[in-house]
């Protein structure tokens, strides 16, 4: 079941919508339709939202993507089509049943802030719930662990015009996560915010949807912030959707000129992540393991380094291939007493310009870890390069399946640079 | 040419619309229709301000005088307090005392009814383009018809005294008290609005909780006005018997006592600056009052801040907005 359904979406403005629909429908141009008084703003719009997913909709002002945006929790009304959001349809709910839904399934972030002035924080992370009827005590502790969330928990007694811009937009998206809603709209939530405190920003809600898992619906201008954040992104020309696919399928295969000119603006150093280069974590040397069988698995493998783990998912270290013959030779039992290298560990949001540096030493491979230090994956070292220069991400194969007895598999920085 | 067409209007080529015979007959119809409705009006207007007024005297004129300007200390500053102590006690020692308290009970009973009409119109007409286009007209015509023109027909529907002078006050006052409400709660950020409706607001409660609390200095403004206005109107219903101060100054122009008459023109400035300053202060007393515990918990909270700026926010700078409240409430 799709978290968001839209299907055939059309959004007129002044006279005569309904006829300025067939027409357009018909294929009538936009303007055609504009001279005879209708002013249409969303046209022929079709999409899907999996739950869970972060869908962007990326288009420049006047596009529509607001309208649209709208369109989906009802502050606008439709001109033709259909919402269906979760099981409900929205499209075709009275007043009462609309504000229900969007009080139990759907909250929203704001361009700029909405932050209600006259309220303290904690009260403004608070007004889902309040609307919803939830008693005193508890949304107050609901939204002061929203506020917790995203790091102002100790602002909450100030009014919002103490706080800067971009506080001001983390208590904006903590009263749409304080309303535990499945479904999260944000329209260019972070565009009224300078750069540095945006990419803060971005990196905070992919941070959050991680542990959170919500479905979310982006809209930005800014096609750099859609490919950061985007699963999916429909692109927006003129009331039209011109092309919907990840951020890869778009890079790869521009659907015509518009979408191209875009794309050279995009700078894929700071659009994609380690997330998007990195290859499925191999299996972590257990410290217990006999150093004669890791030095055969990794010859196996033509590995140089093996990532030696603590037990507990987390990476220990490096354990050169020169090491664990040294331990070899010396006839130790395990790889306990190795000097191990200290790993290079970067995070799933860390952009291909920061991994640069990273990814440059050749002793040790590039890890990628959580917040709480475990093992995501490894960045190969060509990966960085060739996703810069616009290769297609590498494919899974690269990592192999444990095939050898500790269940080690090594990936080396030689393996990844032939790879 | 001209000249033919001016003459041909002068001869009665353009009919003469006898507006006045049709307000007369209109007004003759409602008289002879309504007047046990406006018996009932009436007495209950005039128990209303008799009674504010008598209470209003209850307490000794010195007394009362001091609770006033203490409330005006309390709300706006002490400086406030102790000039419209000493204009209070001018009013005592130049024995307006009674006709003042008579034009203040008149003036708030007006004012008040004035506001219980007016806002809600005001709310109406935000609400809805239309009905504020339709009410535009009817509040500059309220506005601008000449006040006296109002007090012919309210004389022939309540009589002479005091009802149709409450009655004039509150058509002359009410239509600042609409148009700053609609001016209040439009200007109301519509994003904000906008968020109320996403979160699944139902529009009651948008309007209470949002659009009310934001337009309420505006809201306030228009209270002044309609308080100011009342106060200007309410002389001049001294004319129709309406006593206070109005009668003061009707009285004086028929004597053509100077003396008299400055001193009851003094005693209505006196009140009206005491009534502006005091209802102004209100309309920003929530800025103010809710400005001082936030700038006393600042101190502790920016330390706590700092310590967070280094974990994540590199944007938990300088608070703004607070800077310019500091001087004024120190001062207090």
């Amino acid at each position: 079941m799709p978290a968001v359904h839209a299907e055939g979406l059309f959004k007129v403005f002044g006279r005569r919508t309904a006829e300025a629909v067939d027409r357009l429908r018909d294929g009538a141009s936009v303007a055609e339709v504009r001279d005879r008084g209708a002013t249409p703003a969303v046209i022929d719009v079709s999409f899907t939202v999996e739950p869970g997913e972060i869908f962007v909709v990326m288009g420049l002002s006047g596009s529509g993507k607001s309208t649209l945006l709208r369109m989906l929790n009802g502050l606008l009304e439709v001109t033709a089509g259909t919402v269906h959001v979760g099981e409900a349809e929205l499209t075709a709910l009275d007043d009462k049943a609309l504000r229900r839904l969007r009080q139990e399934q759907m909250s929203m972030v704001f361009q700029h802030f909405a932050l209600f002035p006259h309220r303290s924080v904690l009260d403004n992370a608070a007004y889902a719930l309040e609307v919803r009827g939830v008693d005193r005590a508890t949304r107050r502790a609901k939204a002061q662990e929203a506020l917790a969330l995203v790091g102002l928990d100790q602002w909450a007694d100030q009014k919002p015009g103490q706080l800067s811009g971009g506080m001001k937009q983390r208590v904006g998206l903590a009263r749409a996560l304080a309303a535990d809603t499945d479904l999260l709209l944000m329209d260019e939530a972070f565009s009224a915010l300078d750069p540095l405190i945006r990419r803060e920003m971005q990196d905070q809600l992919l941070e959050l949807q991680a542990s959170l898992g919500k479905t979310i619906v982006f809209i930005t201008h800014d096609l750099n912030e859609a490919m950061r954040l985007g699963d999916r992104i429909a692109i927006m020309r003129d009331g039209r959707v011109v092309q919907i696919g990840t951020p890869d399928q778009i890079l790869e295969a521009p659907a015509d000129d518009y979408v191209r000119q875009f794309l050279a603006d995009v700078d894929r150093g700071r659009v994609f992540t380690a997330r998007h280069v990195m290859v499925e974590a191999p299996t972590l040397v257990s410290p217990t393991a006999a150093p004669a069988q890791v030095l055969q698995a990794m010859q196996d493998h033509r590995s140089g380094s093996v990532l030696v783990g603590d037990g507990d998912g987390r990476v220990a270290g490096v354990a050169t291939e020169d090491a664990v013959r040294a331990a070899v030779a010396a006839g130790a039992p395990s790889l306990a007493g190795l000097t191990l290298l200290p790993s290079v560990d970067v995070r799933a949001t860390t952009t291909l310009s920061d991994l640069l540096a990273p990814a440059a030493q050749d002793e040790v491979p590039v890890t990628v870890v959580d917040d709480a230090g475990r093992l995501l994956g490894v960045v190969p070292r060509g990966a960085v390069l060739a996703a810069l220069g616009g290769v297609p991400r590498p494919a899974p194969s690269i990592s192999r399946a444990p095939a050898d007895p500790v269940g080690a598999t090594a990936v080396t920085t030689k393996e990844a640079v032939s790879g | 040419m001209a000249e033919t067409v001016l003459r041909a209007a002068e001869d009665g080529a353009l009919p003469q619309i006898p507006v006045g015979d049709w307000i007369d007959t209109g007004f003759d119809w409602v008289t002879e229709n309504f007047s046990p409705v406006f018996d009932v009006i009436s007495a209950g207007t005039e128990a209303g301000v008799e009674g504010l007024r008598d209470a209003l005297l209850f307490p000794p004129p010195v007394l009362f005088a001091v609770l006033l300007a203490v409330l005006g200390g309390v709300v706006r500053s002490v400086r406030f307090a102790v000039v419209s102590l000493l204009g209070l006690l001018l009013l005592i020692s130049m024995r307006m005392w009674e006709p003042a308290m008579a034009t203040l009970a008149l003036v708030l009973v007006s004012a008040v009814i004035a506001v219980a009409i007016g806002i809600p119109i005001g709310i109406a007409a935000a609400k809805s383009d239309r009905v504020s286009a339709a009410l535009r007209p009817v509040l500059d015509f309220m506005q601008t018809m000449p006040a006296f023109v109002y007090l012919v027909p309210a004389v022939t529907f309540f009589g002479i005294g005091l009802v149709p002078g409450v009655v004039t006050t509150i058509i002359f006052a009410m239509p600042p008290g609409v148009r700053l409400t609609e001016l209040g709660i439009r200007q109301v950020d519509p994003e904000l609005v906008e968020a109320g409706h996403a979160f699944g607001s139902p529009p009651g409660r948008i309007l209470r909780g949002i659009q009310l609390p934001l337009a309420l200095p505006t809201i306030m403004a228009g209270v002044n006005q309609v308080i100011m206005l009342a106060l200007s109107m309410a002389v001049i219903a001294g004319l129709i018997g309406a006593a206070g101060l109005g009668g003061v100054v009707v009285t004086s122009i028929s004597r053509l006592d100077v003396g008299l008459g400055f001193e009851g023109g003094l005693s209505v400035v006196i009140l009206a600056i005491y009534l502006d300053r005091l209802t102004s202060a209100f309309g920003q007393r929530r800025g103010r009052l809710s400005g001082f515990p936030s700038f006393l918990s600042r101190g502790g909270s920016v330390g706590k801040g700092g310590l967070a700026a280094s974990s994540r926010s590199a944007d938990a700078v300088t608070p703004v907005g607070t800077d310019q409240n500091a001087p004024t409430e120190s001062a207090r």
